[in-house]
């Protein structure tokens, strides 16, 4: 099946108000281009899922600077003073969850699963207004699956059919994300023919992947 | 010496040959300059490595590594890579022997509060507290005081990041233990003596009689 898709036309899929996973950690394996797309296009009041905002003019901070995010779910904002700013002055709602937590209540939604059972957080502000659980005389947080309208994924190596790898720290949600949301939509540093990515390189099926950024040819035509 | 290299130092000396350890951003990350030779460590990355090592050059950096800080790094002969649900699998499923993180305060229980200072710092938890909850051994590397003020308290005063007390606080001016009976004074820096730890810290101190100079070589 043809997953290719123009840049342009990926972002016109995503409406204002729409909810995102974007993966990368520190800007480090996210999905550059599309986020450059959707400040171009200005898609606004967007509920954004990821593990951090960067930093101001780099990767998520870039959506941050250009006041597009209404909600944000992550673990941290430390490293961005814009979106702190934008927190205290009450133009951005910012619901933080420990990393860990985070990570496994968008693979819950991507698995199928109910919930995670966790210990992280018990006993802290993270408590309030979760469920409490006891299994075999251990306190555990019911951690709630979190879905996403659209996941967008950044990768090393994709094929025709979206199959895709990652590299080294890269990688972090990505492959996570790819499993957790309605549309997922990948963009990869390098795209070669189906039969190239040997299988047990393979992370994330092309079957999750609905579609994949082509191409930008900056040489030749 | 460096009040921070005092404290990287001794930390340095805990760690044991073969153990998985994650050092937090700040302070914490000095401890890699000293670990001691012969002592081969893994240092894990939450963003998604075992085996971060510092980069050789600047110029050799690769867009696809980084340290959890955004920072570039290399990594070992014999490192790997995962994704984020294998990485705090890792932490809290018991394989991460030790963890050193920054406190802003810490508790006479041992009782850790280091994410979020309420209407003023609010810069998330982020693998926080998942890493003092799951770690094996957890060791807080921080100024004994802030601003003159007490860091070692009776009770914490900002939100907690986990209800497990740590193993070990070190700072420049001490080694401390939480033990039941109270913060066990283990050993002060070189020059100082109980009295001037206990004048800075405002948990109850289990003093002994004979408390050892601080190590800060093998």
């Amino acid at each position: 099946m043809h997953k290719g898709i123009a840049l342009t036309e990926a972002v016109e899929q995503i409406s204002d108000g729409s909810t995102l996973m974007i993966g990368g950690f520190m800007g480090i394996g996210s999905p550059h281009r599309l986020i450059g797309e959707l400040v171009r296009q200005n898609r606004k009041e967007l509920t954004v899922i990821a593990n951090d905002t960067a930093r101001p003019g780099f990767a998520i901070g870039r959506l941050i600077d250009a006041k597009l995010v209404r909600t944000l779910v992550v673990s941290h904002i430390g490293t961005n003073p814009e979106t702190q700013r934008q927190m205290i002055a009450g133009e951005i709602t910012v619901d933080l969850v420990p990393q860990g937590t985070l990570a496994e209540r968008i693979r819950a939604a991507g698995y199928g699963l109910g919930g995670v059972l966790t210990p992280t957080g018990v006993g802290t502000l993270v408590a309030e207004g979760a469920q409490s659980v006891e299994v075999a005389g251990r306190t555990f947080l019911l951690a709630l699956p979190i879905a996403a309208d659209f996941a967008l994924v950044g990768a090393h190596r994709a094929d025709y059919s979206g199959n895709l790898s990652y590299a080294l720290t890269a990688r972090n949600f990505n492959p996570i994300m790819a499993m957790a949301a309605t549309t997922v939509v990948a963009e990869a540093a390098e795209i070669v023919p189906i039969g190239v990515m040997p299988p047990d390189d393979v992370i994330t099926p092309g079957s999750v992947v609905d579609y994949l950024i082509e191409r930008e040819i900056v040489n030749g035509r | 010496m460096d009040v921070k290299e005092i404290i990287a130092r001794r930390i340095a000396l805990e760690l044991r040959s073969g153990n998985l350890v994650n050092l937090g951003i700040g302070l914490p990350t000095a401890v890699a300059s000293y670990v001691p030779h012969g002592v081969d460590v893994f240092f894990q990355a939450e963003n998604g490595l075992i085996g971060m090592q510092p980069l050789p050059d600047p110029g050799f950096a690769d867009e696809n590594l980084s340290d959890p800080g955004g920072s570039f790094v290399g990594a070992v002969p014999g490192a790997c890579s995962f994704d984020s649900c294998m990485s705090f699998g890792l932490i809290r499923g018991g394989h991460l022997d030790v963890t050193v993180l920054g406190g802003l305060e810490v508790d006479e229980r041992g009782l850790l509060a280091n994410w979020m200072v309420p209407g003023k710092m609010v810069p998330g938890m982020g693998g926080a507290m998942d890493l003092v909850t799951g770690s094996r051994r957890v060791i807080v590397a921080m100024m004994h005081t802030a601003k003159g003020r007490p860091k070692i308290l009776r009770k914490c005063t900002l939100p907690l990041t986990s209800t497990r007390p740590v193993n070990l606080i070190v700072t420049e001016l001490a080694v401390l233990e939480p033990t039941p009976d109270g913060m066990l004074l283990k050993e002060v820096a070189p020059g100082l003596s109980a009295k001037d730890v206990a004048a800075a810290t405002d948990a109850r101190l289990v003093i002994p009689t004979e408390i050892p100079t601080m190590r800060l070589t093998p």
